[in-house]
């Protein structure tokens, strides 16, 4: 074998090799683009659907995005159900009740409607919102900033837009706490086992060092079940689940007929769930 | 060059034993955290970062204040500092060893950090921070010793290493503007959503980190007989002046932006740290006293550094006024800057952060080892310079 060919060989084989490679990394990136286009749009489809036409954006409704409607109304006028959902949820998820304040962990819980929207103070605020309280949890943002933050995915964003945790990738490094405007996370200060009550067995408990949060009950969705809290409020309608990206959906049909609030939009987090006030 | 850390007289010794009990005390400390949770600290679900991370800022940006060194000698072929650059390298390795110890403190599945590179996510800053982190390390390490080495032989350096001194220029920069980027990019926390906060943190670094330098080098003509030279030592200041000045004239900014459009989110941490918070007819104001305690030390230390009389007259002046500017701005960003941030919370509650004891030993334990590092490295450093002249 001459030189000549011997170099011809080399040369020919190092671009075929680039060349495949150079495609590979091209339709990666081209994937990706396409995801993360597809993703916000997705996203626009679902809170603000006319916004999204308005910006060119196709609203894609392909595949599901969950949301939640809590209508405050009705937990005004039955006062019990907050604490039906908050317990409800907590039992499911076996979430622990610790003896110290500093350990807390909580998945939902009942507030005023100024610590849920701080962004919007009003000196005189009407009386049904000053003196009533309502539930509040993660928003499963289309745009988590607790996603972007996390440096080892074990928090992401699943395809039908629930935020989820992976308790055995979690380095407990709390970065996704931090980076939460709504303070919807608890971190495991320290082993919760003791301190969960009538166990569910059909759940995880957590361990020690790892961030938790609400999970849209992505475990019940997943067989057709409605979400704890929801199921706890009965037929009052009180919170209502669904689909967003299902223009015939019963959430979507409240969110046409309503004015809902969503908490500190302007971040541009896009959060999933809305209020009725 | 290691068997030179093995000889000393007894004060080296004892200075290395009282560090060494910290560590133990510490590592007793970390062992009940460890198989307890970080229950033992005094962060909760509201204050969820404490003394471990705001530590951890702080010495980053004393690692990255050694390129106020490096960056005159080797760009600007400053010669004075020829002598003491090594002591700018050498801080900065001791310095990023007790900021990963600080992450390996406040981890809560320690076991767990290398996921951090089995799944590497390029959209999270502190990926980033773990790879500027560990290069600038490498980089400092990987340049100090060779430097030294060629120094005891008495032969220039090799070329190849000039490739890694200027590259760790740039890291120097990284390391603190990634460590900014951290906290600087988290919608919803007012107080740090602010595009100064990386220039901040690398003008109060560009002060503390030579400060502390200063005073080592003080410390050094005394109990090592090694003199960094009155002419390295006053361009130091100098830089220490301008640094720590930069610094307070962002914090002014700060204050401008907040009060002056006084939007309640902007002024609301300002007014925690440096007044007390007032919230449902209680006021909140524990950081107070040290971020007052920030503001009296920058200005002793600013004085005694500027005035002739004291910078000039003896050392023990100029000594003092370093160590004033190295512990207002640890005050700053070591204890008011983090923990401020979580103030008040997302839904608008306060809830204040006391370190627990346990807490507070483990992070005394993890600046004895990093001085207990410091110390032989400088022991190594100043061995060879000796060797050198004799």
């Amino acid at each position: 074998m001459d030189n000549k060919r011997r170099d011809f060989l080399k040369v020919a084989g190092i671009s075929t090799l680039a060349g495949l490679g150079g495609t590979a990394v091209i339709d990666r990136i081209v994937n990706a683009a396409n995801v993360a286009h597809a993703s916000s749009s997705a996203g626009q489809a679902g809170g603000h659907a006319t916004d999204a036409t308005a910006h060119g954006g196709p609203p894609t409704a392909s595949g599901n995005r969950y949301g939640m409607v809590v209508d405050v109304r009705k937990f005004r006028q039955d006062p019990s159900l907050g604490e039906k959902a908050v317990a409800a949820c907590h039992r499911v998820h076996n979430v622990p009740e610790f003896p110290d304040k500093k350990d807390e962990i909580k998945w939902i819980w009942m507030t005023e409607f100024n610590n849920a929207f701080p962004e919007k103070p009003n000196l005189y605020l009407d009386e049904a919102a000053s003196n009533n309280t309502l539930p509040i949890f993660c928003n499963h943002c289309d745009n988590p900033p607790c996603v972007r933050a996390c440096p080892t995915k074990a928090t992401f964003k699943n395809k039908d837009g629930v935020i989820i945790m992976d308790y055995h990738r979690c380095i407990g490094c709390r970065f996704c706490m931090a980076a939460c405007p709504y303070g919807s996370r608890s971190f495991n200060w320290r082993n919760p086992e003791e301190f969960v009550k009538n166990l569910n067995k059909d759940f995880p408990r957590r361990t020690r060092g790892v961030v938790e949060k609400c999970n849209f009950c992505a475990e019940r969705i997943g067989i057709g079940l409605q979400p704890a809290c929801v199921e706890a409020c009965g037929d009052s309608k009180a919170m209502v689940f669904g689909n967003l990206n299902d223009p015939h959906s019963e959430i979507r049909k409240l969110l046409k007929e309503n004015h809902t609030l969503q908490r500190n939009p302007s971040l541009g987090t896009l959060p999933s769930v809305f209020y009725i006030v | 060059m290691f068997e030179k850390a093995l000889k000393g007289n007894n004060y080296y010794w004892m200075w290395l034993a009282f560090l060494g009990f910290f560590v133990a005390v510490a590592a007793v400390c970390y062992l009940r955290q460890y198989f307890t949770g970080l229950t033992l600290t005094g962060m909760s679900r509201d204050v969820s970062w404490g003394i471990y991370i705001s530590q951890f800022t702080f010495l980053v940006g004393v690692a990255a204040g050694g390129v106020m060194l490096v960056l005159p000698y080797y760009i600007h072929n400053f010669k004075a500092f020829g002598r003491i650059t090594i002591l700018g390298e050498f801080l900065a390795i001791a310095s990023l060893l007790m900021c990963m110890m600080f992450i390996m403190a406040d981890l809560g599945q320690p076991l767990r950090g290398l996921n951090v590179l089995f799944y590497p996510t390029p959209n999270s800053m502190l990926f980033w921070d773990m790879c500027v982190l560990w290069g600038y390390l490498i980089l400092n390490a990987l340049c100090g010793w060779v430097i030294l080495t060629a120094e005891r032989k008495q032969q220039h350096p090799p070329k190849w290493i000039y490739f890694f001194v200027y590259l760790s220029i740039p890291f120097a920069f990284s390391i603190h503007t990634v460590t900014a980027m951290l906290y600087c990019g988290l919608p919803g926390r007012h107080f740090w959503l602010s595009a100064i906060v990386a220039p901040r943190f690398l003008a109060s670094a560009f002060a503390a980190g030579p400060a502390l330098i200063v005073v080592m080098a003080l410390i050094l003509k005394r109990v090592a007989n090694f003199d960094a030279g009155r002419e390295a030592i006053n361009k130091m200041v100098t830089i220490i002046i301008y640094a720590a000045i930069a610094n307070m004239f962002f914090v002014g900014l700060e204050f401008f932006v907040g009060f002056y459009s006084d939007i309640p989110g902007h002024k609301h941490t300002l007014q925690y740290l440096f007044f007390g918070l007032e919230h449902h007819g209680h006021v909140y104001n524990n950081l107070v006293p040290f971020m007052w305690g920030f503001v009296a030390l920058f200005c002793v230390g600013l004085t005694l550094l500027a005035y002739p009389a004291t910078r000039k007259g003896n050392d023990l002046w100029l000594g003092l006024g370093a160590a004033s500017i190295f512990f207002a701005f640890w005050l700053d960003k070591g204890i008011g800057f983090v923990l401020g941030g979580f103030v008040p919370t997302p839904v608008d509650e306060i809830v204040e952060y006391y370190p627990t004891a346990n807490e507070l030993l483990i992070t005394i334990g993890v600046w004895a080892a990093g001085f207990f590092i410091l110390t032989i490295l400088y022991k190594i450093a100043i061995g060879v310079e000796h060797e050198i002249e004799a």
